[in-house]
């Protein structure tokens, strides 16, 4: 199996964790109009309490996933509810708080976890590798890429289909009139975090496996979901699922063949993108 | 008016012989940092206060500035040489930096400062060839202005000082100058200020050409000061707390960021002899000033202060009657 193919295969699977990760981001930059700093930390905080369930609480490891984001989004809806709450209107500060939190938990997971990385290992029946279209494919990062599109599939059916998504696409577009006509965007708020949390706590689990649980996990994966929602546009489904592959492959090519300058080539299409159209590709309002 | 001059003359004589009585070496060097980090915090102060744009990535300024002397030093350049190589190298980068910030004001601002900061952390970090990455760079020498060498922590200290006072003399004139004015004008109502045939745009990179010379006067003398340079010095986190400092002091006023940058230096300082938990008390500050006292210590002081003095005049003013602005 040639170079090429493994990092293809690195990269659709990163872009697969991304997008669980970007998705809650880009919607409540959409909605909130703020880019939350926590995100990153809450994808890590998701990953240690997901490997503390599987390895020193023996839980199965779907159930470790789901619990740890059910956790996290309780965490994040508190953080919403009782500290961005006293700040309605003032983004500026909401995003310097986000940052100050990004940092208690830092800090926090350093006292708990210590700094030594845990590796967490795939479950036991996912092991090993398949043979998908003439290629050798390990089986758990096909599965992660089932459940990411699995997950678009069904929040794109929850924006699209249902009442509350209609109301969610309302306070993006246009949150005054929202309000004008009844919705209550504040409570929307506090719903999308929830479940933007949820998210970056579950794809901090099922990534535990591929990425491992390390202090610094944190602003290794914020920067990237800022990449990507810059690129595909704020509050967009389509756009943060279609930046999540580019910048898996920007990432996984980038480290490989230009190690050095890696980080230039990642957030060189996001200044792009930011000159030449900075409301992103799908966004519909810019930054 | 008066009381304020001889305020401003008692902390002059006061930094002027602190070598004399401060302790030791230690709290001489303590002083210095936190001078370094008074002219980073004036830099800051400069975009967020008087500009209204909050910038995350200041510290990869800062750091450009830092690398360029220690990477001309490297290659054999003198002190004098490389110290201009430093400026010049800064100032270009801001230019650059500003060019492409400054698309967008508040939190597009913000984000893309955020996002030039880590291209810059993650250049010196994994630009092994010329930045020796993770394990930095080291300075073997400190310069001898004039013939006065500056390798003891009190020569250098006044090095520092006179930089220092320097850099708040020049933020005086530029607080009050036509500039300044025209700077807060953009901050407040920047479509009047293009109405009244203002240039918006070349205001506010004038406005970050300054910051990033005072960035990279700060980035020079840590370099020197350390005689090492490693990527952590850019991390989003120094960047950060560049900004607490600015904020906590207070934005906008000339005292603040130097108050600020002393709050945080002491804390840091004193914080990391007794505890480790040195970033979970930053955050922890940062969150509650920013939500219980948004306008920072300064003017929440003078504030309190003014309302204590017309309580003890009997004049009972309730708390905040005129606002602290």
């Amino acid at each position: 199996m040639n170079l090429t193919v493994v990092l293809a295969i690195n990269s659709v699977t990163l872009g697969g964790l991304l997008f669980l990760l970007s998705a809650g981001f880009s919607l409540i930059f959409g909605l909130m109009r703020i880019p939350n700093l926590t995100h990153g930390s809450l994808f890590m905080l998701g990953a240690y309490l997901g490997a503390t369930f599987v390895i020193w609480f023996k839980l199965d490891f779907w159930l470790a996933a789901t619990l740890s984001a059910l956790l996290v989004a309780l965490f994040g809806g508190i953080v919403e509810r009782f500290l961005l709450r006293q700040l309605a209107g003032q983004q500026q500060a909401q995003v310097l708080v986000t940052l100050g939190i990004a940092f208690m938990i830092a800090d926090v997971c350093l006292m708990v976890w210590t700094g030594d990385p845990i590796a967490v290992e795939t479950p036991q029946w996912l092991v090993g590798t398949t043979n998908l279209l003439g290629v050798v494919f390990p089986v758990y990062r096909l599965a992660v890429i089932l459940i990411a599109v699995a997950i678009a599939v069904v929040l794109w059916l929850l924006l699209e289909r249902t009442r509350l998504g209609a109301m969610i696409r309302a306070g993006v577009d246009d949150p005054e009139m929202a309000r004008v006509v009844g919705i209550r965007v504040s409570r929307l708020f506090t719903v999308v975090f929830c479940l933007g949390a949820a998210l970056a706590g579950f794809a901090g689990v099922i990534g535990a496996p591929i990425l491992s649980v390390y202090p610094g996990l944190d602003f290794d994966m914020l920067p990237l979901a800022l990449v990507i929602v810059i690129l595909g546009g704020t509050g967009s489904l389509l756009g943060s699922f279609l930046g999540s592959f580019i910048v898996g492959f920007i990432y996984n090519f980038g480290q490989a063949l230009l190690p050095e300058l890696a980080y230039f080539v990642l957030f060189l299409p996001m200044l792009l993108m930011l000159l030449l159209r900075p409301q992103g590709l799908f966004g519909r309002h810019v930054p | 008016m008066t009381g304020r001059w001889l305020g401003l003359v008692l902390a002059l004589v006061a930094l002027a012989a602190l070598p004399a009585w401060m302790p030791g070496t230690y709290y001489v060097n303590v002083s210095s940092q936190i001078l370094i980090y008074a002219v980073f915090a004036l830099g800051i102060n400069v975009l967020a206060g008087y500009g209204g744009l909050v910038s995350l990535g200041h510290a990869g300024l800062f750091g450009i500035a830092c690398y360029a002397v220690a990477v001309s030093l490297a290659a054999g350049a003198g002190h004098l040489a490389a110290i201009l190589v430093g400026l010049a190298v800064t100032l270009l980068g801001t230019a650059v930096f500003a060019a492409l910030s400054l698309r967008t004001t508040g939190i597009g601002f913000l984000m893309i400062t955020l996002a030039l900061g880590q291209i810059l952390w993650g250049l010196a970090y994994r630009w092994i060839g010329v930045t020796n990455g993770d394990n930095g760079l080291t300075v073997a020498s400190r310069p001898a202005p004039f013939g006065f060498s500056l390798e003891t922590a009190t020569a250098f200290y006044y090095a520092t000082l006179l930089t220092f006072l320097l850099g708040v003399l020049a933020m005086a004139v530029f607080a009050n100058s036509p500039f300044g004015a025209s700077l807060a004008g953009t901050r407040d109502q920047p479509r009047r200020m293009t109405a009244l045939g203002y240039n918006v745009w070349m205001i506010r990179f004038y406005a970050c050409m300054f910051s990033g010379l005072l960035s990279g006067i700060a980035g020079i003398l840590f370099v020197y000061y350390n005689q090492f340079i490693s990527p952590q010095s850019l991390s989003l986190t120094a960047s950060a707390e560049v900004v607490l400092m600015v904020i906590a002091g207070g934005t906008g006023t000339l005292m603040g960021p130097i108050v600020g940058a002393a709050l945080v230096v002491v804390m840091k300082n004193v914080a990391s002899a007794y505890i480790e938990r040195w970033n979970f008390l930053l955050g922890a500050i940062f969150v509650a000033i920013v939500i219980f006292m948004p306008e920072g210590l300064v003017p929440g002081t003078v504030r309190l202060l003014r309302w204590a003095m017309r309580s003890l005049a009997g004049k009972a003013v309730p708390a905040g009657g005129d606002g602290g602005r």
